[in-house]
C-alpha cells in the first residue's frame, strides 16, 4: 500500500497522543465488522463527489450494507443518492445529530441494542475528525469507529491511511467482496 | 440624564449662609413607567435556573477540536477517553470552558468596542446628545438594555452605567476561566449563556450609540442601496481603504474630504464592518466586500492608503500593505501593529513621513487627524504607487502554474482543501477557468502561501485572483445600507403572525465569510427564504454576501425585496454590532406586541420568545469568537443557531433528543397541566455540512409550541417541501409535529396522512396556547 502514512490529511489537524491504527489490510475492517453485534454505517455527501470506472464509494457502502444487513445513515442530502440506487437508508440526519446519539450507549437505530462499531464515510474532512474526536472521548466505553474514508482520520479507532483514489476503491472493493463472501 | 451640576450664587438659611456655592452629582438614571422586574442587572448567578432548564432539554454534545488542555504550567493534559487533567478538569468541562472563552472574548471585543466608540462620541457630541434610533416610530430604543439593566437611555452618558455593568461582568466570566476555577460543564455553558446575553447589550450600546450621534438611517426600511464589489472602485482616483469595525476615524476621513471639497475626488472605500457602518453616513463611501476580500483587494494595489481600526483586520496588513507601497494607518490602541505612536507630532510631519516612505506606517490615536493624514496622503501617494500590484497577469499565472508538481501540500493546508492541484494542472495547459472557479469559494486566509508549504514557492491564492481578472470585473452590485432597529409598528404589524405561526419565521442571516463552499451560498438560502415569504434579516459580513449575487432578473436581492420588517422583506440591520436589532426585535415582540413587562424581566421575556416566536440564526460562515458570543446571546434568549461546518469547531451543539419524548413537554400557562408539544425547536445551536440542510432545518426549527393550527402547517409545508426537493423523501418525523389533522398542510393531505399511519400516530389533545417551561409564570396552579 503505497504512500502508508499516518499524518492528517488536513494538515493542521493534529490530534491528541491517542491516534486511530492504521488500516493495513481491508481484512482487518471485515473481520471488525463480522465480530460486531450491531454496526452502523453513516455516509456522508463525499460519498458522491468522486468517480472512477463508473463507480462511487456509495456504490460499495451499499454492497457492504446489504450483505452484513448494516443499518445505513444518511448524512441528510446523501439521501438522494442512495434512493437514486433504489436503497432506503434507514434514517437520515445531520452528521452532528447522528455524531450525539451514538454518544448515549442505551440509543440504537435498529432496536438491536447498542451499536458497538460505527462505520463512516464521506463527511466533510474536518467536520468528520471533530465528531470522531467527540467519539473518542464520549462514547469510548462502548462504541469502536472505523473510518473508511480516503484520508487518515486520527480520532477514530481504525482509518485507512492518506490513499490515492485508485488504492482506496481497491480497499473498498476488497471489504466488499469480503463481506460479500461471508455472507454466503 | 448627564453629570447634574448645580451652582447656588447666595444661599440664606438658618443655619447656612454660602456664596458661590456649587455641587455635582455623577449621574441621574430616570426612572420609567415600568417598575423593574426580578432580574435587573443579573450577575452570573442569576439566570442559572433558566440556563439550566435550557439545557436539560439541549444537552451539550462536545467536539474537542483540542484534546489536550495547555493553559497551565501542570499540562500539557491529555483529557480524552475520560481522563482527568492535573487540576482535575475533564473533558467535558474543558471544552465548555473553551466556549467561554471565546465568548468571553467575544463580548469583551463588544464591551470595548462600545467603550472607545461612547467615550470619543460623548466627547465630540456631549453626555447629553439624545438617543434617537427611529424617531416617534421607535418608542423602545434599545430593548436589550431596558431587558437586562433597566435603563431607558434617552442621552449617551445614560449608556455609562449599562456599559459599566458590562464590563464587570466580563471580568467574573473571565476569570471563572482560570485553572481551579468552575469545574461543572452545564455551570461553564451557564456562563457562556451570561457572556451572550452582556455581548449583545453592548452590541446594543455601540449601534444606538452611533445611530444617534452619526445620524445614521434610523429604523428605515427604504434606507438606500450603496455600491458594493471590488469594481465599484474607479481606479482612476486615489483611494482611501477602512478595514475593520470602528467607524469613527472614517467618518472623520470623510469629514475631512467633504470640507476639503474632495468628496468626488477621492474613493473611500471599505471591507468589514466599518464600510457597512460608512455607508450608513454617506452616500460616497462604498464597500469592497466582506473580511475575505482583504489580501485580494490590498493586492490588488488599487488602496494608496490603508486604515485599520479594530476587529477582523489581518494582523499581517502592515507586510501587505509594505508589498504594493501603500502606507497604513493604525487608528486604535487594540491594534498598533508594532507602528509608531505619532498622535502627538504634526500632520504636515506625519504626511511628509509616510508620502516619503520614511516610515511604512504610523499610528494615529485621534480620529480628526487620522481624517487629515489619510487624505493628504492619498493625494500625495497616489500619482507615485501608480496603483502598484501584487497579483500576477494571466500570462504569468500559466507560467507558474507549470511550475507545479501537484505535490498537493497548498489543498492540505487549505480550510477548505480546495482543489488547487488539479485546478494549476488545467491552468499550465492554457486553459484558467478551474482556477478562477475557485475565487467564490476561497476565503481569502492565504495559508496556501505560507513558508515551505509551496515548494515551488508559488503563491497560489494570488494566483487564483490573477486567473480571475474577469469576475473581478463584475464585482459589482447593490446593497441596501444598514437601516438599524425595527420600528414598534413593525413589530405590531407581525407579531401576531410570527407567534401564531403565519409568517413561517424570521430567519437571521448573520455572522463572518468563513464559508465552506461560494459566498453565493448565503444569497442563494435568502432568496429561498424570501420566496417563501420568511422575514429575512441580515448583518455583518453575511449582509455583504447576501448582496453579491444577481437574481435572475439580474438584481441583488436588495434590489428585488424590499428592506420591511415583513413577510418577503429583507431587512439588513447594518454592521455587527446590529445584530443587537435583530435580538431586539424578538425581545420587542414579546414586549409591544404581547405586552410582557420588558424592564429587568428576562427569564419571562426569553420563555416567551422560546416557545412562540420562529425564530433562527444562520451563520453560515461563522469564524470569531464575536460570533461565538452573538449566538450566545441568541441562545439564552431560546433562539436556534445554525452553522455552517467550520463551526463544528466551536467544540460543541446544544442538541435535542426528538425520541426522548419526556424532554417536550411544557406547562400550560393557564392551568399548569404539563403538555407534550413535541421536539419544537428540536436545537439550540447545531452545525451542519450543506446549504441544502441547513435549508431544511430552517422552518424545522421557526416551529414553536405557540403556533396554531394554521401556523403549524404553513411552517410543515416548508419544512416537508424542502425536505423532498433536496432529499427525495419525506420526512420521518412528520408524525411529532402533527399535533392535529388541521395542522396538515391541505396540499399535502394525502402523503402526510400515510406517513402517520405507518407511525401509528394519533391526535393529541388541543395543544397549549400559552406554553412555559417555568412554572413561577403558570397563572392558576393546576
Amino acid at each position: 500500500m503505497k504512500g502508508l502514512i499516518s499524518e492528517p490529511f488536513q494538515k493542521y489537524e493534529i490530534p491528541g497522543p491517542i491516534k486511530a491504527l492504521v488500516i493495513s489490510k481491508p481484512k482487518v475492517v471485515s473481520s471488525i465488522i463480522k465480530r460486531a453485534k450491531n454496526p452502523i454505517f453513516i455516509v456522508g455527501h463525499e460519498s458522491t463527489k468522486v468517480e472512477l470506472n463508473g463507480k462511487k464509494p456509495i456504490d460499495y457502502v451499499i454492497r457492504m450494507a446489504k450483505a452484513s444487513d448494516i443499518p445505513v445513515v444518511a448524512v441528510s442530502n446523501t439521501a438522494r443518492e442512495f434512493l437514486k440506487r433504489d436503497f432506503k437508508p434507514k434514517a437520515l440526519m445531520a452528521s452532528m445529530e447522528i455524531g450525539n446519539l451514538l454518544t448515549d450507549p442505551n440509543w440504537s437505530i435498529n432496536g438491536k441494542g447498542p451499536h458497538d462499531i460505527a462505520l463512516i464515510l464521506g463527511i466533510t474532512y474536518y467536520v468528520e475528525w471533530v465528531i470522531l474526536s467527540g467519539l473518542k472521548s464520549f462514547a469510548y466505553n462502548h462504541l469502536k469507529t472505523i473510518s473508511l474514508d480516503r484520508y487518515y482520520q486520527p480520532n477514530a479507532n481504525w482509518s485507512f491511511p492518506n490513499l490515492s483514489l485508485k488504492e482506496w476503491y481497491e480497499n473498498l472493493e476488497e471489504i466488499a467482496r469480503e463481506l460479500g463472501v461471508m455472507e454466503k | 440624564m448627564a453629570n447634574l451640576k448645580i451652582r447656588i450664587d447666595e444661599l440664606h438659611t438658618d443655619k447656612i449662609i454660602a456664596k458661590g456655592f456649587e455641587f455635582r452629582v455623577g449621574r441621574l438614571i430616570e426612572e420609567w413607567e415600568e417598575e423593574p422586574g426580578p432580574t435587573q442587572m443579573p450577575n452570573i448567578a442569576s439566570l442559572r435556573d433558566w440556563d439550566r432548564k435550557l439545557l436539560s432539554k439541549y444537552k451539550p454534545f462536545y467536539l474537542p477540536f483540542c484534546e489536550l488542555c495547555c493553559l497551565c504550567t501542570m499540562g500539557k493534559c491529555d483529557l480524552s477517553q475520560g481522563k482527568r487533567g492535573a487540576c482535575g478538569i475533564d473533558m467535558a468541562a474543558q471544552q465548555s470552558r473553551i466556549v467561554l472563552i471565546s465568548c468571553t472574548l467575544g463580548a469583551a471585543t463588544h464591551t470595548a468596542h462600545a467603550r472607545h466608540l461612547l467615550d470619543e462620541l460623548i466627547a465630540k457630541y456631549g453626555p447629553d446628545h439624545p438617543i434617537d434610533v427611529g424617531g416617534a416610530s421607535v418608542y423602545v430604543e434599545a430593548p436589550n438594555i431596558r431587558l437586562v439593566t433597566g435603563i431607558k437611555p434617552k442621552t449617551l452618558s445614560d449608556l455609562e452605567d449599562a456599559l459599566e455593568y458590562c464590563e464587570k461582568e466580563l471580568i467574573h466570566l473571565l476569570a471563572a476561566c482560570h485553572t481551579g476555577q468552575e469545574g461543572d460543564n452545564i455551570d461553564f455553558e451557564s456562563k457562556v449563556f451570561h457572556a451572550g446575553m452582556i455581548d449583545h447589550v453592548a452590541l446594543e450600546i455601540c449601534d444606538i450609540a452611533q445611530i444617534s450621534a452619526y445620524n445614521f438611517p434610523k429604523a428605515d426600511p427604504e434606507a438606500p442601496l450603496a455600491d458594493i464589489g471590488i469594481s465599484v472602485i474607479d481606479p482612476t482616483k486615489p483611494t482611501i481603504l477602512v478595514i475593520g469595525h470602528n467607524v469613527p476615524p472614517s467618518i472623520e476621513i470623510y469629514e475631512y474630504m467633504k470640507k476639503a471639497g474632495l468628496e468626488d475626488s477621492i474613493e473611500l472605500c471599505g471591507i468589514c464592518c466599518t464600510a457597512l457602518d460608512l455607508t450608513r453616513k454617506t452616500s460616497k463611501a462604498k464597500i469592497v466586500g466582506p473580511l475575505s476580500h482583504q489580501l485580494r483587494f490590498i493586492r490588488s494595489g488599487l488602496a494608496d492608503v490603508i486604515v485599520v481600526d479594530e476587529q477582523c483586520i489581518r494582523t499581517d496588513v502592515l507586510i501587505e500593505a509594505k508589498r504594493v507601497h501603500a502606507p497604513l494607518i493604525s487608528t486604535h490602541y487594540r491594534n498598533f501593529q508594532g507602528l509608531p505612536d505619532r498622535t502627538k507630532d504634526s500632520i504636515d510631519e506625519i504626511v511628509k513621513d509616510l508620502v516619503s516612505a520614511q516610515v511604512p506606517g504610523v499610528a494615529l490615536l485621534d480620529s480628526e487627524k487620522v481624517g487629515e493624514v489619510a487624505v493628504k496622503v492619498a493625494l500625495s501617494v497616489f500619482k507615485k504607487r501608480q496603483k502598484f500590484k501584487a497579483i500576477p497577469l494571466e500570462p504569468e499565472v500559466i507560467k507558474d502554474a507549470k511550475r507545479c508538481t501537484r505535490c498537493g501540500n497548498c489543498q492540505r493546508v487549505c480550510p477548505n482543501y480546495l482543489p488547487i492541484p488539479e485546478a494549476m494542472l488545467a491552468v499550465a495547459n492554457g486553459n484558467l477557468e478551474p482556477l478562477s472557479n475557485l475565487y467564490e469559494a476561497c476565503i481569502g486566509c492565504g495559508r496556501c502561501e505560507a513558508y515551505d508549504v509551496c515548494h515551488q514557492g508559488l503563491k497560489p491564492h494570488s494566483m487564483i485572483v490573477g486567473a480571475s481578472r474577469l469576475k473581478m470585473e463584475q464585482d459589482r452590485f447593490k446593497i441596501r445600507i444598514g437601516r438599524g432597529a425595527i420600528q414598534d409598528t413593525e413589530i405590531r404589524a407581525v407579531g401576531g403572525p410570527i407567534v401564531m405561526g403565519e409568517i413561517p419565521g424570521v430567519v437571521a442571516i448573520v455572522g463572518c465569510a468563513n464559508y465552506p463552499g461560494s459566498w453565493k451560498d448565503n444569497a442563494i438560502i435568502a432568496e429561498e427564504f424570501l420566496k417563501r415569504k420568511f422575514i429575512v434579516t441580515a448583518s455583518g459580513c453575511a449582509a455583504m454576501s447576501i448582496s453579491m449575487y444577481k437574481n435572475e432578473d439580474n438584481q441583488s436581492l436588495y434590489e428585488a425585496y424590499p428592506g420591511i420588517f415583513d413577510a418577503g422583506g429583507l431587512v439588513n440591520c447594518g454592521s455587527c454590532v446590529a445584530n443587537s436589532h435583530i435580538s431586539g426585535a424578538l425581545i420587542k415582540i414579546a414586549s409591544i406586541f404581547a405586552k410582557r413587562k420588558l424592564n429587568s424581566n428576562y427569564e419571562e421575556i426569553a420563555d416567551y420568545i422560546h416557545n412562540r416566536v420562529g425564530a433562527v440564526g444562520l451563520a453560515w460562515g461563522a469564524m470569531s469568537q464575536k460570533a461565538s458570543s452573538i449566538a450566545s446571546g441568541f441562545w439564552r434568549l431560546g433562539v436556534p443557531v445554525i452553522v455552517g461546518p467550520h463551526g463544528s469547531k466551536y467544540r460543541r451543539g446544544l442538541l435535542g433528543r426528538k425520541d426522548i419524548k419526556e424532554d417536550w413537554y411544557v406547562l400550560d400557562g393557564r392551568t399548569g397541566k404539563r403538555v407534550y408539544v413535541g421536539p419544537t425547536p428540536e436545537h439550540l445551536f447545531i452545525s451542519v455540512e450543506k446549504k441544502e440542510e441547513a435549508m431544511v432545518l430552517i422552518p424545522k426549527l421557526c416551529m414553536r409550541p405557540s403556533d396554531t393550527t394554521k401556523g403549524r402547517a404553513i411552517k410543515l409545508y416548508h419544512y416537508i417541501d424542502l425536505y423532498t426537493k433536496f432529499y427525495g423523501i419525506l420526512p420521518d418525523d412528520i408524525h411529532l409535529f402533527v399535533r392535529t389533522k388541521a395542522d396538515i398542510p391541505t396540499t399535502m393531505k394525502e402523503e402526510v396522512i400515510k406517513v402517520l399511519e405507518e407511525k401509528g400516530w394519533k391526535e393529541s389533545e388541543i395543544p397549549s396556547l400559552d406554553p412555559t417551561l417555568l412554572s413561577k409564570f403558570v397563572r392558576v396552579k393546576g
